[in-house]
């Protein structure tokens, strides 16, 4: 193995690549084989690759900051932290099936263990409630709506600071979705342009419209630059009163005004948006968890609920093990060993 | 006649259970025993079932075994531990009395044709190259087999304690097996040492019995064996005492006598069946622990106090028994004692329980020997090996027991990729698929298995196909729909969702029970009742069997990847030292068994299976 630092331009790592590959048996490595390496060979867990290559791809400070927390192994202690209580809670269990003809174990189990189990659900349950991980490598999904001629892709350019829709004074003119990735104050975005809202003959336009309300379901945030009274969605909506060097005074329900002709109240946009991406975007020493972890984390959730839920050990017992099979796929294996030294070290067994 | 198909060593539970398996499956054995008279000997506990153990008994009598019709015809006491739980942990026990039990093993071994019982004592293997050829008696005399069973229990290099105080020797009273423990480690076969104790037995004439807690046996007519017609036995009651403080600070008082405190015992005892100076030593927060107090017997006034197991000098013993309610005036007829022995580590062991054939050819080792407690586990083992030494000898295939259709698998799979470190006992907590594996559906999980493996009796066909049709028959009378009024009218108070459900479906609700049921449709308290609750319990518990079933499919695919046999562990980078030694103790044949091996991580199976890619490329 071997790893080259060459002077030079391009023409020079071609050059050094085309006198190798004469030699038999060199390959240039694969992207992310090094990482992958060091996971097949046990040097790294597997929350830990994940972590790695989420930082080899990392665009802003923020991912990157999330990312070497996740290749330091915090998932990994949080997720092992629950299945320390999850292996207690299994051998309280575990104890009245296989030990409960003995004087020292009793019928039921102790009044904490529906109390831990709730702590547990709850704690798991935050972590899948937290902003997902891949926000921070796609960026926080800022939809721009409204009726057309409403200064959207305006605004948009504004925004990213280029000139990343096309513009003009036709109503209708953004007829297909335009998305222009933007760090704002070091946050990813993913500005998103949509075609006007309005019913339309036009076949293309028309498409345009439909594409523009799905796009309003899959946003972080919409910035509705309608009439307030028509925003879709006020829970995820900032209104925003466009061309304010036009207008006298503003709606009402109108939240921030601003113009991108004059630059007028972009500051407090611009505000508002790093503000919010606080709330949608995992932060500094959160553990951030992607769409695996995620999928895993809540079947465990589900089990542990129906751990709750049911009256009869028998069936409690069974959820807890599909839980901790579900912990054990976010990182490492718990297997039954562990839980037999949980219940021998906490209770008195045996004839 | 000295030539045999089978020679098995030990006429414990293991023995008996492997050399009567042995001969079902037609081959001829001999069963080499120091003296006739001790086998079928109960040497601990005279109890044979409980949690998980019932389980074990349950699937060796599904093979037509021995161990549960003796159990029946020993059984002085019934009863059904877990009853108020799910009938998965649901534990059939007996307690037996000990002349019972061995009468009925002997009548037993000596009716089944093929089996001949050989007294003697094992000197050693007899051996061409690394394939065994039979078994050297002490005295001169050779026996000649193509393969040997060892079920030497506690014997190999048996040390006892009785405090300060240690002999050589089995059980109390009987020579241990120096020589063939020797043989062993010549071979190359780990050895190492484990420990377990008894209590000290008990005069029953001497207790004040009106002074205690009865423990009545449990009503009802069920039985170990699905071979036996009633209860045969006349019934007794247990007793429970406890121990108080003052036992506790007089054992606490001795503990410098004590060989397990004092470090003269190397070997590792059960976690789950401490001494009791070990419980008031590592517990001594509790003011007292229950001792059960067995009969041995109806005509046998020796009382078994279970709870109690030491190695303190008798004296100490006396002390601390007179310190308990009822017991103030006891004598002691044998002291508790230690015995330290030595096992094999069963991780040499394939799942057929033979030792690999790149170790020694035709050897098979079950019970004790593998680092195992517990009558029931010695016999289930007895039953693997002594089905699979037949099997071996006939030319037919083995019989493999797995984790989702057995405990019996789930203990060998243990044993040969987790190896012990301490006695090993059957839990029900072991086996993932609990839901499935029941003890009131052995028959159904396991004779079909094996019947096709050739080791089930006429009689037992005949039982098990009317079972089957009497099933067949509940199943029918289970398909009839009905509404939730129809159940709330007889007695089930359900919620009624205007949905007509069959009855099957409605057991999933815990309203629905096998007394209503017979309310609603009387015809239903007409047919075989062990069928009907066989049939509540598999409905009831339904869905999460489809979905253990759906886990078992998906991990059958990691064993479909096969790992060779000669992958060296310690080359393979990233592997800890202790995962590449617990492989290389144990080599997983596919990548299942390995993803089984405690400590073993995701990265690692997954430098495991590049490795194995590699070298097969």
């Amino acid at each position: 193995m071997a790893e080259l630092h060459l002077h030079g331009g391009r023409a020079v790592v071609a050059g050094v690549l085309e006198a190798f590959s004469t030699i038999e048996g060199l390959r240039p490595a694969e992207a992310g084989e090094f990482t992958r390496r060091a996971f097949e060979n046990g040097r790294i867990d597997l929350t830990e690759a994940e972590g790695l290559a989420d930082l080899l791809t990392a665009e802003t400070q923020s991912q990157r900051r999330a990312s070497l927390t996740m290749a330091g192994g915090a998932l990994g202690r949080r997720v092992s932290g629950w299945q320390t209580q999850l292996l207690r809670l299994s051998a309280e269990l575990e104890a009245l099936l296989d030990f409960s003809d003995e004087g020292d174990v009793g019928d039921e189990l102790p009044a904490s263990w529906r109390g831990s189990l709730g702590q547990l659900v709850d704690e798991i349950g935050s972590i899948l409630r937290s902003p997902p991980i891949e926000r921070l490598r796609d960026g926080i999904r800022v939809v721009i709506a409204g009726p057309p001629n409403a200064g959207k892709s305006s605004l948009l350019n504004s925004l990213a600071g280029r000139r990343a829709a096309i513009t003009s004074a036709i109503a209708g003119t953004t007829r297909d979705i335009v998305e222009a990735p933007t760090a704002i104050g070091g946050q990813p975005f993913l500005l998103v342009d949509t075609a006007g809202l309005r019913e339309s003959q036009d076949e293309i336009e028309a498409e345009g419209v439909e594409r523009a309300r799905q796009s309003l379901d899959a946003a972080d945030l919409i910035l509705w630059l309608g009439a307030p009274s028509e925003c879709p969605d006020r829970e995820r909506s900032l209104v925003v009163q466009s061309k304010i060097d036009l207008v006298d005074t503003p709606d009402p329900g109108v939240e921030i005004a601003v113009s991108s002709e004059t630059g007028q109240g972009m500051d407090a946009l611009v505000s508002t948006l790093i503000e919010r991406a606080k709330s949608l975007l995992p932060q500094e020493g959160d553990v951030a968890i992607n769409a695996r972890h995620r999928a895993a984390l809540g079947a465990a959730l589900r089990h542990l609920e129906e751990a709750g839920a049911t009256t009869d050990h028998l069936i409690a017992a069974e959820a807890l093990r599909l839980a901790r099979v579900e912990l054990d796929r976010v990182t490492g294996r718990a297997g039954v060993e562990h839980m037999l030294d949980a219940l021998f070290g906490g209770f008195c067994i045996g004839k | 006649m000295n030539s045999f198909d089978v020679i098995v060593v030990g006429g414990g539970h293991a023995g008996c259970e492997a050399a009567a398996a042995a001969a079902r499956m037609g081959a001829s054995v001999a069963l080499v025993s120091f003296s006739r008279e001790s086998i079928g000997a109960m040497s601990c506990n005279p109890a044979v079932g409980g949690l998980g153990k019932g389980h074990l008994v349950r699937e060796v009598d599904a093979f037509d075994g021995i161990i549960a019709r003796a159990a029946d015809h020993a059984a002085i006491h019934y009863r059904m531990l877990n009853a108020s739980k799910g009938a998965a942990v649901r534990g059939p026990r007996v307690q037996a009395d000990r002349r019972r039990f061995k009468t009925a093993i002997h009548r037993m071994l000596d009716e089944q044709d093929g089996l001949t019982i050989v007294e003697g004592e094992a000197a050693a293997l007899r051996l061409e190259g690394r394939r065994v050829r039979g078994l050297d008696l002490a005295g001169g005399r050779s026996l000649m087999a193509p393969a040997v069973v060892l079920a030497t229990g506690t014997f190999l290099n048996g040390k006892l304690h009785f405090g300060m105080t240690s002999c050589v020797g089995g059980r109390v009273g009987e020579r241990a097996a120096i020589t063939l423990a020797d043989q062993l480690r010549t071979l190359g076969l780990p050895i190492a040492r484990l420990k377990t104790g008894t209590p000290p037995r008990l005069d029953g004439r001497t207790i004040d019995w009106a002074a205690l807690e009865r423990q009545p046996s449990d009503d009802g007519d069920w039985t170990m064996s699905s071979m036996t017609k009633r209860r045969e036995a006349p019934q007794l009651f247990c007793a429970i005492t406890r121990t108080n403080a003052r036992t506790h600070q007089i054992i606490r008082a001795s503990l410098d006598r004590s060989p397990l405190f004092a470090g003269e015992i190397e070997g590792v005892g059960p976690r789950y069946c401490p001494s009791i100076e070990d419980k008031v030593h590592r517990f001594g927060d509790r003011d007292g622990h229950q001792i059960f107090l067995e009969p041995e017997g109806i005509d046998d006034s020796s009382v078994y106090p279970n709870g109690i197991s030491t190695s303190l000098p008798a004296d100490v013993q006396l002390e601390m028994v007179r310190s308990m309610s009822g017991l103030s005036r006891v004598e002691i007829t044998q002291p508790g004692y230690a015995v330290e022995y030595d096992h094999v580590d069963p991780r040499v062991l394939e799942p057929t329980l033979a030792v690999r054939s790149g170790i020694v050819e035709g050897l098979y080792l079950a019970g004790q020997i593998n680092g195992t407690t517990g009558y029931e586990e010695a016999a289930a083992q007895g039953l693997v090996a002594g089905l699979n030494a037949a099997a071996r000898v006939a030319g037919k295939n083995p019989i493999i027991f797995d984790r989702s259709d057995s405990y019996i698998g789930v203990m060998v799979d243990d044993l040969v990729l987790q190896g012990v470190t301490e006695p090993y006992r059957m839990l029900t907590a072991r086996a993932e698929y609990r839901l499935r594996l029941r003890a009131d559906n052995a028959g159904a999980r396991l004779t079909p298995i094996a019947i096709a493996a050739g080791c089930v009796g006429e009689e037992r066909r005949g039982q098990f196909e009317r079972s089957r049709q009497e099933r067949a028959r509940v199943e029918d009378m289970l398909r009839q729909c009905v509404s939730g009024s129809d159940l709330v009218r007889a007695g089930m108070p359900v919620r009624d969702d205007g949905v007509r459900r069959s009855l099957s479906d409605w057991l999933r609700f815990p309203e629905v029970d096998r007394e209503g049921l017979v309310r609603l449709d009387p015809a239903l308290g007409l047919v075989g009742l062990a069928e009907l609750d066989e049939a509540i319990q598999d409905h009831r518990y339904a869905p999460y069997i489809a979905r253990q079933q759906s886990e078992v499919a998906r991990l059958r695919s990691d064993e479909n990847v096969r790992i060779p046999v000669d992958l060296e562990y310690s080359r393979i980078a990233g592997l800890s030292n202790e995962m590449a030694e617990r492989l290389s103790a144990a080599l997983p044949s596919t990548l299942g068994a390995a993803s089984r091996i405690r400590g073993i991580t995701p990265a690692a199976l997954a430098a495991i299976l590049v490795h194995a890619r590699r070298k097969a490329a």
